[in-house]
C-alpha cells in the first residue's frame, strides 16, 4: 500500500512540475494574443547590441501606430548565429531575422520568403541591394554602409602646411603613390607635426583584425571580381596581391607602433590614437562615428578617402560601399505573423514615420528612396556616391568561411611579426579559398 | 528510518534526476544522435552516418588534430605543473609558521575569479611585459601556451592546495612519530609514509587539474583566442568555432564534441584506476 502510495505522490509532483513549466512558456503567447486576436505578431531577432534600445523604441512606435505586437530580442555581441539557431528551433520562431551576404544566407536559405512582391525590396534605389536566387528575392539590406581612410583634416592640413609637403591640399592623394608618399613623409617627420604616427595602429586584437583580413582584402578581391566578370568563386588567383602587399606594408610601418606588436592592439587602441589626435589616417567606416567623436574630434575635423592600393586606374575609384545587413522573413512561420512581418518591413522601408524610425533613430543609412542621415562621415560616404567615382563593392560576403579570414589574418600578423615571408600570406589566401570553398559545400 | 527510506526514495530522487534528465541525459542523448547529422537547427536534422565524423578528422588545415595534441600537451604539463607546486605549498603551509591562514587564504583567492575575467586581466598584464622584448601574447602559439600555463598554475593552484592540505592533516601524528623513531630521514618520511597516505588527495587533484586541462575553454578564449591562426587553440575552442564559424560545419562540430567527451571519460577513468591502485588500503 505504501509503495503504492509513494510511487502515485512522485507522479503527482512530476505531473506538477511539468504543469508550471508548460503554464509559464504558455503565458506570454497567451498575453498577445488577448491584445490582438486575429492580426499576428512580429518577432525580431535583432543583430546589433548597440541599438537594442532603438529598436525596442521603434517597436513601440509602430505597435502603439498598428496595435501589433512587436517583439525585438537582441542577440549577444558575436552571438547572432548561436541565438538564430536555438530560437528558430523553437515554437514561436522569429519571423525577421538577418544574414551578413550570400554565405551566411546559404545556411538559413530554407527558411527565406520570397520578398519579390513586398515594397521592402520594391523600394529599394538599387536592386543590386538585395540577395537573389534565380527569379526568387530572398534577402534585402536595410543598411549600406562604407569605409575607407579616415583622415584627420585639421593634421593633415598642418601637414600640408610645412615647409617641402609632398601634397598641398587632402584631395591631391588620388593614388597608392601619393598616398604612400605623404604617409612616409608624415612618419618621418611626426615629431615635427605633433604625432605617433600616420596610421593608427592595424591591430590584429579580435577586435580590430576584421579592418584587415575582411575589410583590407575586399580590395584585391574586388579587382579580381571585376576582371573576371565574376560574383563569387570557388578558386582565386590572388592577382592583386602584390598590391595588398604594399598598403599592409605602409600600414604597418609607418603607425602609431612598431609592426612586432601589432598583434596586442584592439580596436579601441586605434580608435583613441586617432580621436586623440596621435595618428592622421584610420582605416575604418561610417559606423566608427560615435566612437571618434565620442572623444572629441568635431564633424568638420574628419573626412574619408578610398584605400588606394595601387591598381592602374584608381584615380577613378570610389570608397568600399555595401551592406552586410540583410532582413530575411522566416518562411515557416505563422501565415499571420508573416503577414504582420511584412507589414512591419514595408513601413519601415517605405513610410516617411518608419524611414525616418530606421535614419534618425536607429542612425542608419539606408538603400532605400530616402533621405540620408547627415554626420560626416555618411556625408562624405554620400558625396562620394554622387561624385561619379567608381565605389568598391563589398565582396566579402563572398569569402568561403569564417576559417579563411582567420588563417589570412593570422598570416598577416606573422608576416607583421617577421615571423613568416610574405609567401604564407599567399598561400592563406589562394589555397587556403580552394580548400574552404571545397569544404563549404 | 532505513525501512521508510526504503519506500520513499523515488519522491527523494526525483528533483535530481529530473534535472539529470533533462539538464544531461536528453542534451547528451540528442548530440549524439546529431553527431551523425547534417543541420542548421536542431529540427532540421538529416541523418548522414559517419559523414561528419571523416569530415572532422580530414579537415585539411589539419587544426582538429593539431588541438588534439596541443590540447594533450597542455593537459599534462599542466597537471604535473599545478600537482607539484600545490603539493610543495601545502607542505610548507601545514607547518605551523605565523600568517599560515592568510596564506592559505591568499593561494586560494584566484579560484574565485572567474575564466573570462582572469584570461583578459592576465592578457594585458602578460602583453604589457612581453612588450619589452617586442612581442606579444599571439607571436607565436608557444608565447600563447606558456601564458595559458601560467594563467591556469595561478588559478587552479589554490584549490589542489587546499585539497592536499585537508588530506595532509589527516595523517597521524603517530604514524609521523613511530617513522621518526624508526630512524626514516625526512625525504624517506615524505617518500615512503606521507605520499602514501596521501594518494587519495592526489587522486583527485589529478583527476580535476587533468580534465580541466582538456576541457578549458574561457582562460583560452579572453588570453589569445586561438591566435595566431586557431593554432593556439586548444579542442574545447577549436570545437566552438567549428559549430559556429564554418558554414555547414555544425555537423562536424558536433561530431568533434563526441570525440573530445570520448577522450576526457577514458582518460579520466584511466586516470583514476591508476591512482586508485596506488592508494594505501584501509
Amino acid at each position: 500500500m505504501k509503495k503504492i502510495l509513494a510511487v502515485l505522490s512522485t507522479l503527482v509532483l512530476a505531473l506538477g512540475i511539468v504543469n508550471i513549466l508548460a503554464a509559464r512558456q504558455a503565458s506570454p503567447e497567451g498575453a498577445s494574443a488577448a491584445q490582438n486576436p486575429s492580426a499576428g505578431s512580429v518577432y525580431y531577432l535583432n543583430f546589433k547590441p548597440e541599438q537594442a534600445t532603438q529598436w525596442q523604441e521603434v517597436a513601440d512606435q509602430y505597435t502603439r501606430l498598428t496595435g501589433v505586437s512587436v517583439t525585438v530580442v537582441t542577440a549577444a555581441s558575436g552571438t547572432y548565429e548561436d541565438a538564430l539557431r536555438s530560437e528558430m528551433a523553437k515554437n514561436d520562431p522569429p519571423t525577421l531575422f538577418q544574414v551578413n551576404g550570400p554565405v551566411g544566407l546559404r545556411a538559413w536559405r530554407d527558411w527565406c520568403l520570397d520578398l519579390r512582391d513586398t515594397k521592402l525590396f520594391q523600394s529599394l534605389q538599387n536592386r543590386d541591394f538585395a540577395l537573389t536566387d534565380g527569379e526568387a528575392v530572398l534577402a534585402v539590406a536595410y543598411a549600406i554602409e562604407s569605409y575607407g581612410l579616415i583622415y584627420n583634416r585639421t593634421l593633415l592640413n598642418r601637414y600640408c602646411a610645412l615647409d617641402g609637403a609632398v601634397i598641398a591640399d587632402a584631395s591631391e592623394i588620388n593614388s597608392f603613390e601619393t598616398l604612400r608618399a605623404v604617409a612616409e613623409d608624415i612618419q618621418s617627420r611626426r615629431q615635427e607635426l605633433g604625432v605617433l604616427g600616420a596610421f593608427t595602429s592595424a591591430g590584429m586584437d579580435a577586435s580590430s583584425d576584421w579592418r584587415f583580413k575582411t575589410h583590407l582584402v575586399n580590395l584585391p578581391l574586388y579587382y579580381e571580381y571585376r576582371d573576371g566578370g565574376l560574383t563569387s568563386a570557388d578558386e582565386i588567383r590572388g592577382e592583386y596581391l602584390p598590391q595588398l602587399r604594399q598598403i599592409w606594408d605602409l600600414y604597418i610601418h609607418n603607425a602609431t607602433c612598431p609592426p612586432a606588436m601589432i598583434g596586442a592592439k584592439t580596436g579601441e587602441d586605434a580608435a583613441s590614437e586617432f580621436a586623440l589626435g596621435e595618428a592622421v589616417f584610420y582605416q575604418n567606416g561610417t559606423w566608427a562615428y560615435q566612437d571618434i567623436v565620442a572623444e572629441g574630434l568635431k564633424d568638420e575635423e574628419l573626412g574619408m578617402l578610398p584605400i588606394y592600393i595601387g591598381v592602374p586606374g584608381e584615380e577613378k575609384q570610389g570608397l568600399c560601399t555595401g551592406s552586410e545587413n540583410y532582413w530575411c522573413i522566416n518562411r515557416l512561420a505563422d501565415p499571420a505573423d508573416i503577414e504582420a512581418t511584412k507589414a512591419f518591413v514595408d513601413w519601415l522601408a517605405a513610410t516617411p514615420d518608419g524611414q525616418r524610425a530606421l535614419t534618425d533613430q536607429l542612425g542608419l543609412s539606408t538603400p532605400f528612396v530616402s533621405a540620408m542621415p547627415q554626420n560626416a562621415l555618411q556625408a562624405a560616404a554620400q558625396e562620394d556616391l554622387q561624385s561619379g567615382r567608381t565605389p568598391v563593392a563589398w565582396v566579402f560576403p563572398t569569402i568561403p568561411s569564417e576559417r579563411w579570414k582567420t588563417a589570412v589574418g593570422a598570416a598577416m600578423l606573422e608576416y607583421a611579426q617577421g615571423g613568416v615571408g610574405w609567401n604564407a600570406v599567399e598561400e592563406a589566401f589562394v589555397e587556403g579559398w580552394a580548400l574552404e570553398s571545397n569544404a563549404a559545400k | 528510518m532505513e525501512r521508510s527510506l526504503k519506500r520513499w526514495w523515488p519522491l527523494f530522487v526525483l528533483p535530481t534526476a529530473l534535472a539529470f534528465l533533462v539538464g544531461f541525459l536528453i542534451p547528451f542523448g540528442m548530440g549524439l544522435y546529431l553527431s551523425f547529422c547534417d543541420f542548421t537547427t536542431l529540427s532540421d536534422a538529416v541523418y548522414v552516418s559517419v559523414a561528419n565524423y571523416i569530415k572532422a578528422f580530414s579537415d585539411a588545415s589539419g587544426e582538429f588534430v593539431h588541438a588534439l595534441w596541443y590540447t594533450a600537451l597542455f593537459a599534462v604539463v599542466s597537471t604535473a605543473i599545478i600537482n607539484v607546486l600545490a603539493l610543495g605549498v601545502a607542505l610548507l603551509l601545514t607547518r605551523g609558521f605565523p600568517g599560515t591562514n592568510a596564506f592559505r587564504t591568499v593561494f586560494f583567492l584566484p579560484n574565485l575569479i572567474g575564466g573570462i575575467v582572469l584570461g583578459w586581466l592576465w592578457q594585458v598584464l602578460l602583453n604589457g611585459v612581453l612588450a619589452r622584448w617586442n612581442a606579444t601574447l599571439v607571436t607565436s602559439e608557444w608565447y600563447g601556451f606558456w601564458g595559458l600555463l601560467l594563467v591556469v598554475c595561478w588559478q587552479q593552484l589554490g584549490y589542489m592546495m587546499i585539497i592536499y592540505i585537508s588530506g595532509l592533516t589527516t595523517i597521524p601524528e603517530e604514524v609521523m612519530e613511530a617513522a621518526a623513531i624508526d630512524g626514516a630521514s625526512a625525504r624517506q618520511a615524505f617518500w615512503h609514509v606521507r605520499l602514501p597516505m596521501l594518494m587519495p588527495s592526489v587522486t583527485i587533484c589529478t583527476f580535476l587539474t587533468l580534465t580541466n586541462g582538456f576541457k578549458l575553454f574561457d582562460q583560452n578564449l579572453a588570453l589569445t583566442n586561438g591566435m595566431p591562426g586557431n593554432r593556439s587553440q586548444l579542442l574545447a575552442l577549436n570545437i566552438y568555432t567549428t559549430f559556429y564559424g564554418r558554414t555547414g560545419w555544425a555537423g562536424a562540430g558536433q561530431a568533434k564534441a563526441v570525440v573530445f567527451c570520448l577522450i576526457v571519460v577514458s582518460i579520466a577513468l584511466l586516470q583514476l584506476r591508476l591512482t586508485r591502485s596506488q592508494e594505501a588500503s584501509g
